[in-house]
């Protein structure tokens, strides 16, 4: 009879996250793996496979940088790949890494995500001119924050959201992010500071919005029967979920990320999970901007669609709140180097459901967290489940 | 128990030099279209993960994966990128089918390397920015450096990587999906301009467009959906060092920790009485020498010789490209070694037409990533399951 | 473990040293250079563009009319059936104001991009445009809107062959 494996994590490794870090991308990628190894009580030697996530080539300016970084990320001679889901692939890694070691073809696996950005000049947003479309998008110069400007719009006006609303987002994450050792812009801001910041494009304004950043995270996975053999208290894999939307993104009502839907069901399946408000302790939503934050967790079906905000208002997503949401302080909190943001988001699951926190700890004993990321032309979405 | 992998689908669009009037979307749509009729499955419903294997510089955008799930039927479904040779997606469709929550997994690669304007200086931005690019060049200098120290190693001669030209581009002739079939000789090929010395023109593989898409299934669902199911046997890849300055240059050491991994997997004992035919990077004409080896298909330094004497053709005791490789089919980017895999799923189903090598139970294909990496994947198929072995 | 980890790597540097060629680096400008064949749908709707037309593509599956147009339905996964021309008027869906360039820098007049929904196809499908001779703030969710067109000797068959939609009286 065929029996599925379980898959643990047994450690994780995190640098700082810096608008600009000496190391370059496969340093950064070496020093994430080391402190994950370590915390794992492990060496490369122990170490059966890699997985890689990393966003566009275009950050760190080499053509196939997953080849460039693979030594960096422990892989030298090793089974090694690299996944990309855009903005989602921080959290699709270890996603991979879970199938690798659920496949039964390896017993560990170090998944590490790295992202130098600063190395783009003259500023990494320009990478982002080329994701879009040649023929209907780059010839009217589409930029990145337009298209996230225009689904944030469309999102409040069909549930009637206000401004104020979605800044306090903001300044839940940031706060939070007083508490991250590794945070690159912990502050306690007022929702007047966002309201007053710079607007970027109506209606995002410069506080609504996540930083560019370099750094790096990783994660080591096990089988259940290694993870046995080096940890008391494995936080294990139950959950794991990916899904896409279409290219034609301007044939789709932006108000709702289905594709976020999409892969939460895919995971929740998986977990066994039938009602997610009530069986998630603790979630990471990607919150590259604060409104997305609210999208996704309505796209993750923590709540009813429209209803985020008014959780957000009722403090219900603080970190000791009924569901406390981003108690790392997320994106705009602790930085968005793309792809170790979002493993950076797993990372914080992981030492919560292990009680290890410190002061960031959710109270009441977390059983069950998720993370998620989200990627593409307002398109992708990637989920994990993990449970202690 | 394990789970058993079979491909039970292809499809391609065949190679060609360039393809003007298709865009990347629509060769994607029609070698979709004939892989899941292939495999009679319905793309909406039917299958459960979408593989799409793309480097955002071949195709001239960040992200590509945006583009890419309207036309393989994957909207509001599962599909993600792996930034690697379709031989690494079709590693991949093996382990998440082997996890036991996927039954059937579609692996798609493509060129459109003829929307490339500046191959070669693509090419050099995937060197190291601060130890290699800066001296210049055409980065294909890095394959004339490998294959001299190669040549010096093992004492194989010029005129065998010559011999595999010739093989190749004439193996090319009786395949539809070939781009570059050609009867040349050996002595063409060592006329040819010299490049990057000792490689002459000719012992490069032209580039090609085409897109190949694989439909993979479980033991489960596979003898539902076709009578000839491929057996995915074992599969296995690596990495060697990215660092020029460390490598060990005669030799391809992310091929032999590969085939070691596949041929694990696999229960391959003796390659060499095992396997019957192979697809095996042809990138240079040397790396098929050198790969041969690394394969444990022939002993080092052996390889030239079998060549020479012409063990490597089609008709021959270890047929090698019967499809042409590269050299004659095209260079497709990262479709390369999904359309080794598709040859190897022809021949093992029989249906491989004029170039249909006899009897043949047991294939493998692998595939290197190219220059200037040092990564590659093997993988083998079998008309017989585990099961029945 | 995060609780107990004293230092976590990474070394800062300061932008303006960075700026200041404080910091060693390595300069690199990448020739990538890319010719795409645009296709059998986008060739035929750029060639439209030219004369002054939005084409879409008909599905007789699910009866969508869709625009940008392609040569397969990717929900019914078949190849799509008709050409059909649509107006070159529509509502606004959803839009922004931006001041922002494509490096991050600030412009000096802001731009209004939106989807418009396309009258003539189907509901809900749109194009990406920008949105001209209106006062940012009276650009509305709803609003109509036409496509001002470049003079027919300036179009290239591309889609800034479309100046701009501008609101359309009513």
């Amino acid at each position: 009879m065929f029996a599925k494996r379980r898959v643990a994590v047994v450690g994780a490794g995190l640098t700082l996250f810096r608008r600009n870090l000496k190391e370059t991308g496969r340093e950064l990628a070496f020093e994430a793996s080391k402190m994950a190894l370590d915390s794992a009580g492990l060496t490369r030697k122990d170490i059966d496979c890699v997985t890689l996530g990393t966003a566009p080539d275009a950050f760190d300016g080499i053509h196939m940088k997953g080849e460039n970084l693979s030594d960096g990320a422990g892989a030298y001679r090793k089974p090694y790949t690299r996944v990309f889901v855009g903005g989602g692939t921080g959290v699709f890694a270890p996603n991979a890494g879970w199938w690798h070691v659920a496949s039964g073809l390896f017993d560990t696996c170090l998944v590490v995500a790295e992202e130098k950005m600063s190395s783009c000049f003259p500023h990494p947003q320009y990478a982002f001119t080329t994701i879009f479309d040649p023929i209907m998008s780059r010839p009217i110069g589409m930029n990145l924050v337009w298209i996230f400007a225009i689904e944030m719009h469309r999102y409040m006006h069909v549930h009637g959201i206000k401004k104020e609303q979605i800044a306090l987002v903001s300044v839940k994450n940031k706060g939070n992010a007083m508490d991250h050792p590794c945070a690159q812009l912990p502050a306690k801001i007022t929702v007047e500071d966002v309201l007053n910041s710079e607007t970027l494009v109506h209606p995002v304004q410069r506080l609504d919005i996540s930083p560019t950043s370099d750094g790096a995270a990783a994660l080591v996975l096990a089988s259940e029967k290694v993870a046995k053999e080096i940890t008391d208290d494995p936080v294990w894999i139950d959950g794991v979920g990916w899904g896409i939307d279409s290219t034609y993104w301007t044939n789709r009502d932006l108000y709702y990320p289905k594709y976020v839907e999409c892969a939460a069901r895919m995971a929740y399946k998986m977990a066994g999970i039938k009602n997610p408000p009530k069986e998630i302790d603790v979630a990471e939503p990607y919150d590259p901007f604060d409104y997305k934050e609210l999208h996704h967790m309505e796209g993750l079906l923590l709540c009813k669609k429209g209803e985020a905000p008014k959780l957000t208002e009722e403090g219900v997503t603080q970190r000791d709140g009924d569901l406390p949401i981003n108690p790392s302080g997320g994106l705009l909190g602790v930085g968005n180097p793309i792809a170790a943001a979002g493993l950076m988001k797993v990372c914080e699951i992981f030492w919560q459901l292990r009680g290890e926190a410190g002061k960031r700890q959710v109270p009441g004993d977390p059983r069950t967290g998720v993370a998620q990321a989200w990627g593409d032309l307002m398109q992708y979405g990637s989920v994990i489940v993990l449970r202690s | 128990m394990l789970r058993e992998v079979a491909v039970v689908g292809l499809g391609c669009t065949g190679c060609r030099p360039t393809t003007p009037g298709l865009s990347y979307k629509e060769i994607m749509f029609e070698a979709a279209t004939r892989a899941f009729e292939d495999a009679g499955v319905d793309p909406r419903c039917d299958i459960d993960n979408f593989i799409t294997c793309a480097e955002d510089y071949w195709e001239g955008f960040s992200i590509f994966d945006e583009f890419v799930p309207d036309q393989l039927g994957a909207v509001l479904r599962q599909l993600f990128t792996v930034t690697a040779d379709g031989l690494f997606g079709l590693a991949t469709a093996y382990m998440l089918i082997r996890t036991g929550e996927f039954d059937t997994v579609a692996v798609e690669a493509h060129s459109k390397a003829s929307d490339i304007l500046t191959f070669a200086d693509i090419v050099a931005f995937a060197l190291d920015p601060i130890f290699n690019r800066p001296l210049g060049g055409h980065p294909f200098y890095i394959a004339g450096l490998e294959m001299n120290r190669y040549l010096h190693e093992t004492g194989a001669s010029r005129e065998a990587c010559a011999h595999v030209v010739a093989k190749n581009r004439k193996n090319a002739l009786s395949n539809a999906y070939a781009a570059h079939g050609a009867n040349i000789t050996v002595e063409d090929v060592l006329e040819s301009e010299q490049l990057f010395y000792p490689l002459s023109r000719l012992d490069i593989s032209p580039l090609a467009d085409g897109c190949m898409v694989l439909v993979l299934a479980s033991d489960k669902v596979a003898g539902k959906l076709t009578d000839t199911p491929i057996w995915v046997r074992g599969v296995g890849w690596n990495s060697d060092t990215p660092w020029l300055e460390t490598r060990d240059w005669g030799r391809s050491v992310d091929t032999e920790l590969a085939a070691k991994m596949a041929y694990k997997v696999a229960g391959i004992r003796n390659p060499q009485k095992e396997i019957d035919l192979a697809e095996i990077d042809d990138r240079f004409s040397y790396k098929e020498l050198q790969n041969l080896e690394a394969l444990q298909l022939c002993r080092r330094g052996e390889a030239g010789k079998l060549t020479e004497e012409g063990a490597t053709e089609r008709d021959g005791s270890i047929p090698i490209n019967p499809s042409g490789g590269l050299l004659g089919v095209g260079y497709t980017l990262e479709a390369s070694g999904l359309q080794k895999a598709l040859e190897i799923v022809l021949q093992l189903r029989g249906e491989a037409g004029k170039r249909q090598v006899p009897d043949a139970e047991t294939g493998l294909a692998q595939v290197w990533r190219g220059i200037p990496t040092a990564s590659g994947a093997v993988a083998i198929l079998s008309n017989r399951s585990r099961g029945a072995t | 473990m995060s609780a107990k980890i004293k230092k976590y790597a990474g070394e800062r540097i300061k932008t303006a040293d960075l700026r200041a060629g404080k910091v060693p680096v390595v300069r690199w400008r990448p020739k990538v250079r890319y010719a795409w064949s645009t296709g059998i749908a986008m060739s035929r709707f750029l060639k439209e563009l030219k004369n002054g037309k939005i084409i879409a593509r008909k599905c007789h599956k699910c009866n969508r009319i869709v625009v940008p147009p392609r040569m397969y339905c990717e929900m019914c996964f078949r190849p799509t059936d008709e050409w059909v021309y649509v107006k070159d008027s529509g509502i606004i869906n959803t839009y922004s104001i931006s001041y922002l360039a494509a490096d991050a820098t600030r412009t000096d007049k802001p731009t209004v991009v939106a989807v418009i929904e396309i009258d003539g196809a189907s509901k809900g499908i749109g194009i990406v445009h920008i949105i001209g001779e209106a006062k940012p703030k009276d650009v509305t969710f709803g609003m109509k809107v036409k496509a001002v067109w470049k003079p027919p000797k300036e179009r290239t068959g591309a889609i800034t062959d479309i100046k701009y939609f501008k609101p359309v009286e009513v």
